[in-house]
């Protein structure tokens, strides 16, 4: 079982991209769950989206889990809310930011002694570059398929293609440039 | 003639999205909707359904549940298949109409995501509103997931429509935890969805009007006992055609359901029996203590009306100690649902110990850490060959012990 904690305000996308995530993962004949933990949340509010991976049906409904990833796509949240709760030993992170890794650490004592485990990419400034308004789900999947190793690029991007049919197709070309950089730049 | 839907053999889908692609390929004739979360998107869907083209129906906004539920009733004595969905306070607002439909005995079909009842205002799940539609004369059936969210939806309207039942269907689903959370989901393709549920056949419907028939009248002490027991017995009555339409079911997908569901109960000493989602979550839990040494197993209620009594028993006879989770507010008595259980229990031969936990409320997480714990208390109970603890306890609360009444037998 993998399970992914995201952290997010209301409007980045953060349950789309849990969603989206599923979506793919579930091509590949795994079973998944994708779902959110919001109040009535209005857009800008802090929420935690999850998913669950297996290869077996998934019985657990819990909210609560121990993540194996934790993906952070608001830079302030990561300073703010606590993104270590509940985590393992080898739990990894991946962080929205625009500053060095040294600069992000630096101001977040909780992941001290951690930093093998921490990656970064500035997710905002790829989707304002690639998608053109500020979207870092899309290129937090991206950093998320390099870091966990879970798919080859070149399937991910195709299987994510379908995901967003509905979409035009100047948003499906964004989508997919914000995936492929945030794969190439999160370090 | 309705635009073809494009499914695949698998997808993701949550709860809700499931229970409205039941009600597309069931062909549901007319939705009568007033929306309230979390159950909102299943007639939303519905309605961009019928927008779009896929699906010749009709859907009717209205300005409340209660003229939701109304309008179901009209549409539904006219001949129509007829399917809506509600929580929470909307199932509340319609609360007197549902026992209008069953007395009526129409074979509507209503999607209910639980969640708690006010006040304090919340919009996540628990079973508040399910158990206060106990009463109405309305079969219900739980889905644990969003797959049986689909799978129950299509069943219901099969045994809710066959001509020796004629009831309305409750499907149960729990709010947030199973209509917000998106899983992979098998759907039938439509044709065999469509042969599955087969042709709505109306009875007295009222726009046959060649043979005019009398809907909602009234009957004082002469007549209106006689109607209520012979409702009473339908709903009994309509246990064998659950059953086989189960059965029919898993002839088609592989899927089996069954009124009363066990798990790992071939010899389990003790026992977690409970509704929903909680199901899936303690059965995770009963293989840890498995793994540690205790016999434990879960039992879980498909179908709580008709209460499936004789199946419960069964179920449960070897048992030493018994766990019923409540995820309602009890409202000072034990449980709706631990009153169920330990009722069918004291007629058994064995009379297990029975306790109650009141849980979940307002959508409070179920975790299997918690459920793990409950097992470990009734092993104590098993133990001791008494109840050790209070008989009503309050699982997953904040702050100091909350718990009524004890016992020192066994």
């Amino acid at each position: 079982m993998t399970e992914i904690r995201w952290h997010s305000r209301a409007g980045q996308g953060a349950v789309s991209g849990a969603k989206g995530l599923g979506d793919v993962v579930a091509t590949t004949g795994k079973e998944v769950q994708a779902f959110a933990l919001y109040g009535s949340a209005k857009r800008g509010a802090a929420l935690r989206a999850y998913n669950r991976i297996s290869d077996e049906q998934i019985f657990n409904h819990a909210k609560f889990m121990n993540p194996d990833f934790v993906l952070v796509i608001d830079p302030a949240l990561a300073f703010t809310d606590s993104i270590e709760e509940n985590e393992k030993e080898s739990t990894k992170y991946i962080i929205t930011t625009h500053l060095s890794k040294e600069e992000l650490l630096a101001g977040i004592p909780a992941l001290k002694g951690k930093e093998d485990r921490v990656f970064i990419a500035d997710c905002v400034q790829i989707s304002l570059d690639e998608i053109g308004r500020s979207m870092p789900n899309a290129p937090m999947l991206g950093a998320f398929v390099k870091i966990s190793g879970m798919f080859e690029l070149d399937y991910f991007l195709e299987s994510m293609k379908r995901v967003l049919a509905k979409f035009p197709q100047k948003i499906i070309d964004g989508n997919m440039k914000a995936i492929t950089r945030a794969y190439n730049e999160v370090k | 003639m309705a635009v073809k839907f494009d499914l695949n053999e698998r997808e993701v889908w949550d709860g809700n999205y499931a229970a409205s692609q039941a009600l597309r390929q069931a062909d549901v004739d007319v939705v009568v909707a007033y929306p309230i979360t979390p159950s909102t998107p299943i007639v939303e869907n519905y309605g961009a359904y019928v927008g779009n083209g896929y699906i010749d129906g009709e859907f009717v906004m209205v300005e409340s549940e209660h003229a939701a539920m109304s309008g179901c009733i009209g549409a539904s004595a006219a001949g129509g298949r007829v399917s809506t969905a509600t929580s929470s306070q909307g199932f509340a607002l319609m609360a007197e109409v549902l026992y209008q439909a069953s007395g009526m005995r129409l074979p509507i079909v209503l999607n209910v995501v639980n969640r708690a009842l006010a006040s304090p205002l919340n919009v996540r799940g628990d079973h508040a509103d399910m158990y206060l539609g106990r009463d109405s004369g309305w079969i219900q059936m739980g889905a644990f997931n969003a797959q049986e969210a689909y799978d129950l939806a299509l069943c219901a309207f099969k045994v809710a429509e066959n001509h020796s039942v004629r009831l309305p269907v409750m499907v149960h689903q729990d709010g947030f935890i199973t209509s917000h959370t998106a899983q992979n989901v098998y759907p039938l393709t439509d044709e065999k969805a469509k042969a599955f549920v087969g042709e709505f056949v109306p009875v007295d419907d009222m726009l046959d009007f060649s043979r005019p028939v009398t809907y909602g009248a009234q009957t004082e002490e002469d007549w209106h006992f006689e109607h209520k027991a012979k409702q009473h017995k339908a709903l009994m009555d309509s246990r064998t055609v659950i059953d086989d339409v189960f059965a029919e079911f898993k002839e088609l997908t592989g899927r089996e359901y069954k009124r009363v569901e066990t798990y790992d109960m071939e010899d389990a000493d003790v026992v977690i029996i409970g509704l929903g989602t909680t199901v899936e979550t303690a059965r995770v839990a009963a293989k840890n203590m498995r793994e540690k040494g205790v016999k434990a197993g879960v039992v879980a209620i498909r179908c709580f009306r008709p209460f499936p009594y004789d199946e419960v028993r069964e179920a449960l006879e070897g048992a030493k100690a018994i766990a019923v989770t409540d995820r309602s507010s009890p409202g000072g008595a034990m449980g709706a649902f631990y009153n169920e259980v330990a009722a069918a229990m004291y007629t058994s031969k064995s009379r297990p110990m029975v306790t109650g936990f009141v849980y979940g409320l307002g959508g409070r997480d179920f975790s299997i850490e918690e459920a793990e714990r409950i097992f470990a208390e009734q092993q104590a109970h098993a133990d001791a060959g008494h109840i050790t603890t209070d008989i009503q306890q309050f699982s997953g609360l904040r702050g100091p012990h909350l718990g009524f009444f004890k016992t020192a037998r066994g």
